[in-house]
């Protein structure tokens, strides 16, 4: 039990990464950017075949994180110059990711693990520190009986995370980053105050992707392989990411919204974890759990609203006839 | 400072649906000139704001700023000159950002947007002394998000933001229109401030005629995409209503057909 939630978390900090350039897409941009699907298994495909062919795993991750960029900005670039539309121009570079990644990796699979990778190297380093000792040591004297062989990937990435919400944070209160948000918001005025919406549109999705990149390539080194087909419904964990985040957190001002995405990924992977533990679902069932989940999201907080709307009218129209009837008594 | 010289657009040409928007304006603007542009709907106003903001393109004619030809410089890089204004209030503002957000965006401008932060504690100074000069108290306020506030507000907000940073050009399109009277006002007020303070070259488009004779220097009136008058001085302030209804019916024979301009 304990142990499929700590690796629900590890992989739900990874994921968080990809949620970030959702949320700057998705929500920032106003941009519904299916890029996700194609671009989350490039910064994989990447990743894993610069590894392969013995290129340091930092620099591998950082190629990974270009490329993503590079896959952005093109459905900027579609969207922008060609005039295609948002949801059309991410369709059709999600299709053509999918013959490029293939071309990257010259085959659907490629297995990681007897190679070096960026989480291997942090074990390495990681077990001098003697900080799994003390915090295993702590775990089985509660009473857990399989602790995890490892923290250093919770706790690395859970700070590289962070520094990256912190990183998007500032970026969105810079000046360039007013201009991406208006761009979002209110595209006719940004462009009245010489902004070249353009430019931001195909900056900002290319942020989005590099993130979603950077993600994939995470997410493949931590699983030990990049497939071909690892990025199906990607955008739909990310919006769900997004999406449960807002609705448990809270959208008050950018910081607390990032935030709220790097915690909804986080709890999307436990609930899934949770609901993958049940008798009838198996893995199968996970992308049907995933928009379920977003369904709900989406609705439960549209229906506590407007049951509590109804309320409040009632009340008030309860206390309107109180008062009416209080003064037919007085008069008669 | 502002030339628009044989401006000529048609839409759709060519169909059942052409239509001649703008033919052969011509229309010069001094530095410090104050121009209000009324006529009834489909005569070409609005058109002629979108020509010199950049958002069209004319098919032929050559608009200049500065002795600068800018016909077709995108509008974009043309609004480093240009101010605007929207009739909709919610169209010149960013709603999910604040207030102190949505002014360091406009200040923004004429300037190139780099990653330094956009509200530092100089600027914050600077715009909580340009929100006092709308006395709606929204300096007070430089954290509330700019949906929140009312459309009266949005409008104050939107035409401190197109002015603050002192443009070259001022282009208000009927600002007033989607307001209430009081608040149609105080819009018009601060405008009439904000323009004799800075004395900005402003072309105003407007369908109150009391507005657009209560207003500036100079009155344009235009009709079927031609300016079919053009008053300034003291020939303007001696200007009302009448004389302007009984001007038009003598250059066009016909009554002025815009019910809206009228009652306004």
């Amino acid at each position: 039990m304990f142990i499929s939630i700590f690796n629900a978390m590890e992989s739900g900090v990874i994921y968080a990464i990809m949620a970030l350039g959702v949320y700057l897409s998705f929500r920032v941009l106003d941009f519904p950017d299916l890029t996700v699907d194609g671009s989350f298994v490039t910064g994989a495909a990447v990743a894993a075949i610069s590894i392969v062919n013995g290129v340091p795993t930092i620099l591998a991750t950082l190629f990974a994180l270009i490329a993503g960029f590079v896959a952005g900005s093109l459905t900027g670039i579609l969207n922008t110059k060609g005039r295609i539309n948002p949801l059309l121009s991410g369709i059709l570079m999600m299709t053509a990711l999918y013959s490029i990644n293939l071309r990257i990796m010259g085959q659907s699979n490629i297995p990681l693990l007897n190679q070096s990778t960026v989480f291997t190297q942090l074990r390495e380093s990681w077990s001098d520190l003697g900080v799994d000792q003390a915090l295993t040591n702590m775990l089985v004297s509660i009473g857990i009986e399989r602790p995890p062989s490892t923290w250093s990937i919770l706790i690395i990435m859970t700070i590289v995370t962070f520094l990256i919400k912190l990183g998007i944070d500032f970026y969105l209160k810079t000046e360039m980053g007013l201009a991406l948000r208006a761009t979002g918001d209110n595209e006719k005025m940004i462009r009245s105050f010489s902004a070249n919406t353009d430019h931001l549109k195909i900056v900002g999705l290319g942020l989005s992707n590099a993130l979603v990149a950077l993600a994939g390539a995470l997410y493949a080194q931590y699983a030990g392989f990049s497939d071909l087909n690892m990025g199906i419904g990607m955008i739909v964990v990310g919006l769900a990411s997004v999406i449960i985040g807002e609705s448990i957190v809270g959208t008050k001002s950018i910081t607390r919204t990032t935030l709220a995405v790097v915690l909804g990924a986080v709890v999307y992977r436990i609930v899934v974890a949770f609901a993958l533990r049940s008798q009838f679902l198996d893995t199968g069932d996970m992308k049907l759990i995933t928009s379920g989940l977003v369904i709900i999201a989406l609705v439960i907080p549209k229906l506590l609203a407007n049951h509590k709307e109804i309320q409040r009218k009632r009340k008030k129209r309860l206390a309107l006839e109180k008062q009416m009837e209080g003064e037919h008594y007085a008069r008669s | 400072m502002l030339e628009v010289n044989h401006i000529s657009l048609t839409f759709n040409e060519g169909t059942p649906d052409e239509k001649k928007a703008l033919q052969h304006i011509q229309l010069k603007l001094n530095k410090g000139d104050f121009v209000t542009v009324i006529g009834s709907n489909g005569a070409g106003k609005s058109t002629l704001m979108n020509i010199i903001s950049g958002a069209l393109f004319p098919d032929v004619g050559k608009v200049t700023i500065n002795e600068k030809n800018v016909t077709l410089l995108q509008e974009f890089k043309r609004s480093n000159y240009i101010g605007r204004v929207f009739q909709d209030p919610m169209a010149g503002t960013s709603p999910t950002m604040t207030i102190e957000e949505n002014l360091a965006m406009a200040y923004s401008r004429n300037k190139k947007r780099t990653l330094k932060l956009g509200v530092n504690k100089n600027r914050r100074a600077f715009f909580k002394s340009a929100l006092a000069t709308l006395h709606l108290g929204l300096e007070q306020r430089l954290n509330a998000k700019v949906g929140l506030l009312s459309g009266g507000e949005r409008q104050a907000l939107s035409l401190l933001m197109a002015t603050f940073t002192e443009p070259d050009i001022l282009l208000l399109d009927e600002h007033t229109a989607a307001l209430d009277p009081s608040r149609a006002a105080l819009i018009t007020n601060l405008t009439k401030e904000v323009v004799e303070k800075t004395g900005l070259t402003t072309l105003m488009v407007t369908h109150n005629m009391q507005q657009a004779l209560d207003l500036g220097n100079r009155l344009i009136m235009m009709d079927k995409g031609q300016i079919i008058l053009d008053i300034s001085g003291a020939e303007k302030q001696a200007l009302t209503i009448e004389k302007l209804l009984h001007e038009f019916q003598r250059i066009r024979g016909e009554q002025m057909g815009d019910d809206r301009a009228i009652l306004g």
